[in-house]
């Protein structure tokens, strides 16, 4: 089957839907997705941030279809196609899609840990509004204690349900879901209950945004300051494939490996990412890679770092040598009076 | 979500059970779950009008099912309350239909004979005043549900004999 | 007096119970469709009969019924959606409380058309002593022989069963009330795939609004050609109508499809006019979600024809001068009713009952009540109007299913035909405190304040 997406062609099996299209081909007409997951089953169509436009049903029935569609759970037909980011309805979709995830969202960026490697900033860096029109009070929930290891800050949470089914589709006994509706629907145990199943920290690493985050990581680092690497342990519970978040020699995290759609490879189990924090637990393999933009390679140690030649004149790249000499400290006299007292030098010291 | 500390007597009686078992068999027997709704009603009906977390579990139990679907679904659906409410709820529906015939001073009305606000119990937990979304009986307003029944063209001489009559515990609430 | 079909026998004293209505004829459409017809000739009768789906969006029935899937051999189930919830629409609850055999016997005829051995009519929860008479009537049913296995020795088994909601609009969205009765939050499903593939546990499945269902008995009995012959264009047949608001006789009627507006409003078979005096003002012709009309547009289109009781003629002009038929539930507002309150009342309820899954609705319901109720309490500001208008028109279109499209439209609707009242409110605050400020002194008395102002 050919379908076309903002002009790119691909053949697809059939029940492939326009959103792995999207990405087979790659590059800037993927949409975003904030509540699907490709390993889990019955993932998408909430969130509303894939919209796309189809202008052409199929080569069967080329009548485009009137409503923008979610690009994740519609299947794509043979010589179908589809505009994404060439589509400006699609683009005010997202903005618009964009601004309601955020009206009720704290915003509360500079202390969260997600911060950084947060698809919430993401979309909202590339489709947000630098003002909000919303003037009301925003909406907040009681906090809710859900065990040792994770923590839940409802606040944050655009409800993309991807931690309902880790729960549903990984442990055989979920204990949290979605309670009330509307938009008073929140993730709660409902009793305060420990979430503590074997392979609950799945939920992390699942969340898109910081509504669910690791509380052994709690305000350790901002996740930009680690350095990730590939890592493997025998474990009996799982792949033991992870991603181990490095500041100097300490562990700081473990997470599973996520790829460009900040999918992880294979879901990992509580032991490896909780119990394992030491190096000598750990088969380091090497650097794990980031996408190109991610805020993670401002650390960036991945790539061999060379001396950069400038072409210019040595003296506007450096300045005068009569200038560093005035603002170095070294010949400040630190006896010298001031308003004509003298200071001690050692109480300054 | 709502929550509250007080303990709740749970009795499944023998009758209740018969009602139970009744209503699963209206389902084909893997879908147990199908019978949710209507027996969260027929248990919070037989337990003074509320679900604490005990006997939402109970009804899990019961059901075969986890206890956080029942959660999932009491918290979803305005009938199911999850904390102790007034013996006789008066619900009125302030939907715009409604409220063209006056239902707004007619809550306030009903509030003021009581000495309440509207979603507060009084002292005595005889009587609770609250403002719901369209009943569909647009024609007959204002109007208000007490129990499993409509209280329809109200004036506020309706309002005083209802709650003379639910004084002298003349008003059915449940229809068994 | 028009043709009645659904409620020509509800002033029979004891038409409730199963005795007098089967002396009245009832369950007949059964025997005549279970022993002289195929189901696929139902399907057509019904195909021929025009009719269209009474719960509001107004698709073909027999289409909708020859949708479904036969070819995978999974059982099929019939499934009535009787969870009537739309604001201002109450013509279900009316059948099913004084009538219930019509919609049983309706349930057996649909249910041996499409095949299915269990039915399921799902009732809103606060009708509960309505789901009480229909557990009654199907107890009757079943004790005459009319369900249960091989029904009049014609091999065909049917089992029927009411399912009782919890109090939950978004129910009455076919999807979420499959959901609801696998005992599930009522959310909406993503479609495709449809009900008439997959949908009660998986299998293929119908729902169908009360009343259609109801119009079934009848078009067996006197054929679908007799049904269409009722009604003007592709509205056939009659149309029940719950009538409420500032009207002389507020109730449910049965109108043919065609009849002016003007006949339904002032006729004395109908409403009677309005309650008092004061003057027409604004109608909402299909329940709540559709668009509001103000006076001018009500008796006659923008082209300048009579308006009619059809769903073509009440949709005429589109939503620039049109609106809906929709469910039928028609509200009428006289000068002392605020639009901007009446606004602000229905975004309320859209906010209340939205299900909360997808993201327009879940945020964007919740932030147009919130604005409203400024400006209807006084602390709107000037482009809080500008801000609703594009706030609407982010929901609409973009969510699962169409309570975002029911809750936009009404806000649409009321700033495109009554900016004035919205400006005068943001303009004059203290003159909207008490929240019956048309009452004393209707719009049409202060309008000129906000012609004088315009900014």
């Amino acid at each position: 089957m050919k379908v076309t997406i903002d002009g790119q062609s691909i053949e697809v099996e059939p029940g492939t839907t326009i959103l792995q299209a999207a990405r087979m081909i790659g590059g800037e007409l993927v949409p975003p997705a904030m509540c699907y997951y490709s390993k889990l089953k019955g993932s998408g169509g909430k969130c509303r941030c894939c919209l796309v436009e189809v202008s052409k049903g199929s080569e069967a029935d080329p009548r485009p279809m009137p409503k923008l569609m979610a690009s994740c759970v519609t299947g794509c037909m043979d010589g179908m196609e589809v505009n994404s980011k060439s589509s400006p309805r699609v683009e005010e979709a997202r903005k618009s899609v964009t601004e309601f995830l955020l009206i009720n969202h704290p915003l509360d960026c500079p202390v969260c840990d997600q911060a950084g490697e947060c698809d919430l900033q993401n979309l909202s860096f590339e489709h947000g509004n630098p003002k909000s029109r919303f003037i009301e009070e925003k909406r907040t929930f009681e906090p809710e204690d859900i065990g040792p290891n994770i923590q839940l800050h409802m606040n944050r949470c655009i409800l993309c349900q991807r931690c309902v089914q880790v729960a549903d589709q990984l442990t055989d006994n979920r204990v949290h879901g979605v309670m009330d509706r509307g938009d008073h629907a929140n993730i709660s145990t409902c009793i305060s209950k420990a979430i503590d199943n074997e392979f609950s920290g799945n939920m992390i690493d699942v969340c898109p945004v910081g509504a669910l985050t690791d509380k052994t990581f709690r305000f350790k680092s901002r996740v930009w300051f680690n350095k990730p690497y590939n890592a493997h342990r025998d474990c009996d519970k799982c792949c033991g494939k992870t991603t181990v978040w490095m500041f100097g020699g300490e562990i700081q995290r473990v997470t599973g490996r996520k790829d460009v759609y900040h999918e992880v490879e294979e879901f990992i189990c509580n032991g490896c990412r909780f119990d394992h924090k030491n190096v000598e637990d750990w088969t380091i393999e090497g650097p794990r890679e980031f996408e190109k933009d991610s805020v993670i390679n401002q650390n960036n140690y991945t790539q061999k770092l060379e001396k950069v030649e400038i072409a210019t004149e040595k003296l506007i790249l450096e300045g005068r040598d009569k200038d560093h000499k005035k603002i170095s400290m070294a010949e400040i006299d630190y006896n010298e009076k001031i308003d004509g007292n003298l200071i001690d030098s050692k109480k300054n010291g | 979500m709502e929550k509250t500390q007080i303990k709740q007597n749970i009795n499944i009686t023998e009758a209740l059970m018969v009602r139970i078992d009744e209503l699963c068999s209206h389902y084909p027997d893997d879908k147990r779950k199908s019978a949710l709704l209507p027996v969260l009603h027929e248990v919070q009906d037989a337990h003074d009008n509320w679900l604490s977390i005990e006997l939402q579990d109970k009804v899990a139990e019961i059901l075969r099912i986890k206890p956080v679907e029942v959660y999932e679904v009491v918290t979803f659906y305005t009938m199911f309350n999850q904390r102790p409410i007034g013996k006789y709820m008066f619900e009125f529906c302030h939907t715009s239909p409604c409220c063209l015939n006056g239902t707004e001073n007619l809550m306030d009305y009903t509030c003021t004979k009581l000495g309440v606000k509207v979603g507060e119990p009084t002292a005595d937990g005889m009587f609770e005043v609250r403002g719901v979304e369209c009943l569909g009986a647009c024609g007959y307003a204002p109007m208000m549900q007490l129990g499993d029944f409509y209280q329809e063209h109200l004036t506020e001489a309706k309002i005083d004999q209802l709650i003379a009559d639910c004084r002298d515990n003349k008003i059915i609430l449940h229809d068994k | 007096m028009s043709k009645k079909i659904l409620l020509d026998k509800i002033n029979v004293p004891g038409i409730k119970t199963y005795e007098v209505y089967r002396r009245e004829g009832g369950y007949a459409s059964v025997e005549k469709a279970l022993k002289t017809l195929t189901p696929d000739e139902v399907v057509e009768e019904v195909k021929t009969s025009g009719i269209r789906g009474r719960g509001g969006a107004g698709f073909p029935a027999g289409m909708k019924w020859s949708f479904i899937d036969k070819k995978s051999g999974k059982p099929r189930h019939l499934v009535c959606n009787a969870d009537e919830s739309e604001p201002g629409t109450f013509k279900d609850r009316y059948l099913m409380e004084f009538i219930p055999h019509l919609l049983i016997e309706g349930m057996i005829t649909s249910s041996y058309a499409l095949g299915a051995n269990l039915s399921y009519i799902y009732i809103r929860g606060e009708y509960m002593w309505v789901y009480k008479i229909l557990e009654r009537a199907i107890a009757e049913a079943k004790a005459a022989g009319w369900l249960g296995k091989n029904i009049l020795g014609t091999g065909y088994d049917l089992d029927l069963y009411v399912q009782i909601g919890g109090g939950a609009y978004i129910c009455g969205e076919e999807t979420a009330l499959i959901e609801s009765l696998e005992g599930k939050r009522g959310n909406p499903r993503i479609k495709p795939p449809f009900p008439a593939v997959s949908g009660l546990w998986g299998n293929p499945t119908v729902v169908n609004n009360v009343e259609t269902i109801s119009a079934v008995p009848w078009i067996v009995n006197n054929s679908g050609a007799e049904y269409a012959k009722i009604g003007i264009e592709r509205s056939t047949g009659t149309k029940l109508i719950s009538a409420s608001g500032n009207i002389k006789n507020p109730g449910v009627y049965e109108i043919e499809m065609g009849i002016s507006v003007y006949e339904f409003m002032n006729s004395d078979e109908y409403l009677g006019g309005m309650s008092t005096d004061r003057p027409l003002k604004a109608l909402v012709p299909g329940g709540s979600s559709v668009p509001i009309l103000p006076a001018h547009l009500i008796y006659k289109t923008a082209a300048g024809a009579d308006r009619l009781m059809t769903y073509e003629s009440l949709s005429d002009g589109g939503f620039a001068t049109g609106s809906m038929l929709g469910s039928g539930g028609f509200i009428v507002y006289d000068d002392t009713a605020c639009i901007v309150r009446n606004t602000w009342n229905f975004a309320r309820f859209y906010h209340h009952e939205s299900c909360g899954q997808c993201t327009p609705c879940r945020e964007g319901t919740g932030w147009l009540e919130k604005i409203l109720h400024r400006i209807e309490t006084g602390t709107g500001r000037e482009e809080d109007i500008e801000l609703l208008w594009s706030i609407q028109s982010k929901i609409e279109g973009n969510t699962i299913c169409p309570l975002g499209d029911a809750a936009s439209w009404p806000v649409a609707a009321a700033i495109r035909h009554f900016r004035e009242e919205f400006e005068y409110h943001v303009r004059f605050p203290e003159k909207i405190k008490n929240r019956d400020h048309f009452v004393a002194e209707p719009f049409e008395k202060v309008k000129h304040l906000v012609t004088k102002q315009t900014v």
